[in-house]
């Protein structure tokens, strides 16, 4: 019955864009229809989350299926059901927000071609979540991988829009051969291709090292851990906004499901694969803050914090698989809650931003911060919302950023006490310090966001013609923002789905995550009272303000030490805002800087041009790719460039194989 | 639970009494008589009864950061341990929630400012946020050291009985905390030698000039969550540097009490004797109080 649910919400959201194919002539019927089709298979699927989030054992469900080695076999445990929920949530809220900001009546064919791939990614990677088998799991990575590329390239006709699609299409089949690589490794281990197989494997040797190194090269590669984040900036600012949000929101998660899963199948991991995904996810959410610190667009700016949460994540799967090595139940709740957690939150607040952030590029037509300012009075629901989302990133209580983060400070915390079968490596303490540095740095970065944007006054003539976006819009946002506030306000609501989760990825009896899981709720109980405590101390002090101050007060120009002539463009701009903070950074950017300095008693001309390019992708991977280019366009030689030639040189290597097959080689 | 109320309203009611004794010791070093002690209290009455002045470019988010503001300290108060009482609400890892409470604050304080559209305050804000990403890790570095000597992972029990148990046992650590403390405090209440409360020059100034244009109502509610904010930590460093145990909880309130006029003291003696520091300076103070932390928790973890 639940998996029958979960195929339907495949099936319905897959085809949704197709949907709405017969109704051309009448595009927005066409649109809503699709989405309508979308949001319904995300109700079906959401059903079907909850109710196997409340069953008793993971409902399963197995097909036989002709490819070779493959079943099509769907599981639900606690992990699959709860990266079901955001992963078919923000999609359906995401094509709302697009029937006013991609109307297919004013974009047409292109707008068709993006649903339909905003569709079928949607399925695909509600089947990725659930599937049981690792060629059903490959088909469907590899379809929404390729939906996610025809999704970037949206807007073709810009050359910038064009690269950032090839570097997405070029990390994502790199991604894609480590996974090829990793699920034959466990196939060979396992004996079969099921995940049901592979429960319990061993966790030592050279093969399990390999395995968990292959995982974190191909499902790092798509949730963006640095340095494996690349791809990501450029994508996310060249796809429309609802794609960005999705992409950003969830589609990254599936990296972050895959090395759940894979970490999930071995009895007692390494204490060592716990230390990596610590580091790695510490490094990852330290400089991914730094570089969006740096950043001019707010969209590239929004994706380089996508890149900050998954080291934040990343540091709970470390803290998790760190607990499973020592034998500490409490220590593999708290990081998997915090890692699961958080993914479900960044989901929420990461979509919710980058909706807003569309809304004022909709608005304004720019996606330059230092164009813009004075935003909110045009737009004060947009502006309101988008404070939510913000606040919500930066971990600020009371909202849902908060609740994960303070599980993943609590796991790390537990490791400065000695508490547990075995002490545990006290290094994980310094978890707590970086995960502050992290927030005060994201804090800063929002600051500036939402100063340089909303608040003030416009720095350019595009600023002040802005408008307020359509319900449409703000709509999927206010849904957004209410579950920061619902996750927020009640965090041990979640727990009990939280310790399932837990519990199915790491094979302990749920008996044993019961008492830690009883002692989180407690807690999360008071972070529940002082989270309301707070709330009703900012209601009571806006209401005693406001007998103070009931008439409307005089207004007049913001002091500036009494000069007389001040002007918009003599702000604070959000570069200077952040300045402090990147040069401090300066050993990992690279900053490119044209500075034309006034010259002489009465200058002319005087100009400052600074960027941040990514250190990755411009200083490493794309000098190196097309040094190989050229070393392989040398190699070649021109006679190997015919056609004739290349079609000889295919049929002889057919015949040369058939020829070892014929005289007794066997295939495996 | 009475002992931990009686601690809050002594929190909200004498905090800004600090604030005067802190001022009154500067007085007396520069020579003058100074203001009454009680000055601060008669300020916010006045600034109650004012009408207030908008800047042009403002919206609700100008009017909200006060509220927020002061409503966010407040709340942190809610997990604050007075002098070895029980805090009214404890739980595991509460401080990590006091810390962001405060952080909250001050990304509303931060906004506040920017939504002036004044180049000062933008300075101000850009400052603020600065130097407080580099104080969060020494922070919480101290945090830390004080959760493994007294093994709690909540501000009552870090500040609790364990930690007269904890100065035998681990009391260099502890020390190179309470210093590391002291020099976050400072910066995080915005006094010498990283911001002077007193300048009149809006290009040195953090946090004066962050709240340069609120005025009347607006003015007292930030001025009372700073004078709280500082007896947040006054309280946080006078417990861990006077950590013995006393039996009376009247006796311990009141050399919790005698221990934060002591702390006021001190700030105006640094304030008196210590020149400010360049703006560039800043950062390295932190890092310095930052890597005193970890070495404190290297001493622990060795």
């Amino acid at each position: 019955m639940i998996p029958a649910l979960v195929i339907a919400a495949v099936v319905l959201t897959a085809s949704s864009g197709l949907l709405g194919l017969p109704l051309r002539r009448w595009p927005a019927r066409a649109q809503r229809l699709s989405s309508a089709a979308l949001c319904l298979g995300a109700l079906v699927g959401v059903t079907g989350a909850v109710l196997a989030l409340r069953a008793p054992t993971p409902p399963a469900l197995a097909l036989p299926w002709a490819a070779p080695g493959g079943t099509f076999s769907l599981r639900l445990d606690g992990l699959s059901a709860l990266f079901l929920l955001p992963v078919l949530v923000v999609p359906s809220l995401g094509s709302i927000y697009g029937l006013a900001y991609y109307p297919q009546a004013r974009h047409g064919a292109r707008a068709i071609r993006l649903q339909i791939f905003y569709g079928l990614v949607t399925g695909a990677m509600a089947l990725v979540v659930t599937a049981a088998n690792a060629i059903l799991f490959l088909a469907a990575w590899e379809v929404m991988a390729l939906s996610g590329y025809f999704l970037v390239v949206t807007e073709h006709e810009d050359a910038e829009v064009r690269r950032a699609g090839f570097v997405y299409l070029a990390s994502a089949h790199a991604g894609n051969l480590a996974l090829f690589a990793l699920f034959l490794l466990l196939g060979q281990v396992a004996g079969s291709l099921d995940f049901g197989a592979m429960a319990g494997l061993p966790a030592h040797g050279g093969v399990a090292a390999a395995i968990f190194l292959l995982a974190l090269g191909g499902f790092g590669l798509k949730a963006g851990m640095l340095p494996l984040h690349f791809w990501l900036p450029g994508a996310h600012a060249a796809a429309p906004t609802h794609v960005s949000a999705l992409m950003s929101g969830v589609l990254l998660k599936t990296g972050i499901y895959g090395l759940l899963r894979v970490t999930g199948f071995f009895e007692a991991p390494p204490a060592a694969w716990g230390t990596v995904m610590l580091a790695g996810g510490a490094v990852s959410a330290v400089l991914g803050v730094a570089f969006a610190l740096a950043q001019h667009d707010v969209k590239r700016l929004l994706a380089y914090h996508s890149v900050e949460n998954i080291g934040i994540i990343a540091m709970g799967i470390g803290l998790a698989l760190l607990g499973r090595a020592r034998g500490d139940p409490a220590l593999v709740l708290l990081g998997i809650g915090g890692a699961v957690l958080h993914v479900v939150n960044h989901a929420t607040f990461k979509a919710l931003l980058f909706l807003g952030a569309g809304a004022v590029v909709h608005a304004t037509g720019t996606r330059e911060i230092d164009r813009l300012g004075g935003v909110a009075r045009a737009m004060p629901r947009t502006a309101a919302l988008f404070l939510v989302g913000a606040a919500a990133i930066c971990g600020l209580p009371p909202l849902n950023g908060f609740a994960s983060e303070w599980l993943v400070y609590l796991g790390s915390l537990r490791t400065a006490l000695d508490v547990g079968a075995a002490p545990h490596p006290h290094f994980a303490v310094l978890g707590a310090p970086v995960l502050a540095f992290v927030g005060g740095l994201a804090a800063a970065c929002f600051a500036k966001v939402f100063g340089a944007i909303f608040l003030g006054q416009g720095r350019s003539p595009l600023a002040a013609n802005a408008h307020e976006a359509p319900g449409a819009m703000l709509a999927p946002m206010l849904v957004l923002a209410a579950i920061c506030v619902v996750i927020g306000l009640a965090p041990g609501a979640v727990l009990p789905w939280l310790a399932r989760a837990a519990a199915h990825w790491s094979g302990l009896p749920a008996e044993a995550l019961a008492g830690p899981a009883a002692e989180a709720g407690a807690s999360a109980t008071r972070v529940s009272g002082v989270a309301a405590a707070l709330v009703g101390l900012v209601v009571a002090l806006a209401a005693f303000r406001r007998r103070r101050l009931p008439a409307p007060q005089p207004r007049a120009e913001t002091w500036g030490c009494a000069y007389a002539r001040p002007t918009a463009r003599m702000q604070y701009t959000a570069s200077s805002f952040a300045e402090m903070l990147v040069v401090r950074f300066g050993w990992a950017f690279f900053p490119r800087a044209r500075v034309v300095p006034p010259q002489g008693i009465f200058p002319r001309r005087a100009s400052f041009e600074a960027s941040v390019p990514d250190t990755v992708l411009d200083v490493g991977v794309a000098p190196a790719a097309s040094f190989l280019a050229r070393l392989a366009a040398r190699a070649r030689s021109p006679l190997l460039g015919s056609v004739q030639l290349q079609a000889l040189l295919l049929v002889s290597g057919l015949v040369a194989l058939l020829l070892w097959l014929a005289l007794g080689g066997s295939p495996t | 639970m009475i002992r931990a109320a009686i601690s809050f309203v002594a929190f909200l009611a004498l905090s800004p009494l600090l604030l005067g004794v802190v001022n009154r010791v500067k007085a007396l070093f520069a020579g003058r008589t100074g203001p009454p002690l009680l000055q601060l209290y008669f300020d916010l009455h006045r600034l109650l009864g004012k009408g207030a002045v908008y800047g042009v470019a403002t919206t609700w988010v100008f009017r909200a950061g006060p509220v927020i503001g002061l409503a966010a300290v407040i709340a942190a108060g809610l997990v604050m341990s007075f002098g070895g009482a029980p805090a009214l609400v404890a739980f595991p890892g509460d401080f990590v929630l006091f810390a962001y409470l405060l952080g909250l604050a001050r990304f509303f304080t931060a906004l506040a400012a920017l939504d002036t559209g004044s180049s000062f305050e933008g300075m101000g804000a850009a400052r603020e946020v600065t130097f407080s990403s580099f104080a969060e890790p020494a922070l919480f570095l101290c945090l830390v050291v004080m959760a493994r000597a007294s093994g709690a992972l909540s501000l009552s029990g870090m500040l609790g009985d364990e930690l007269a148990a904890a100065w035998h046992v681990q009391g260099p650590a502890l020390l190179l905390a309470a210093v590391a403390l002291l020099g976050v405090a400072l910066a995080e209440n915005a006094r010498i030698p990283v911001d002077d409360p007193n300048t009149h020059l809006e290009l040195t100034m953090i946090h004066e000039v962050m709240v340069l244009d609120h005025s009347g109502p607006d003015l007292a509610l930030v001025q009372y969550g700073a004078a709280l904010k500082l007896f947040l930590f006054g309280a946080l460093v006078v417990r861990l540097t006077l950590g013995f145990p006393i039996a009376s909880p009247a006796l311990s309130l009141l050399a919790f009490l005698g221990g934060m006029l002591g702390f006021g003291v001190a700030i105006g003696t640094v304030e008196s004797t210590v020149a400010r520091l360049r703006l560039v300076r800043i950062p390295q103070l932190l890092v310095g109080a930052t890597v005193l932390s970890a070495f404190a928790l290297v001493l622990l973890l060795r």
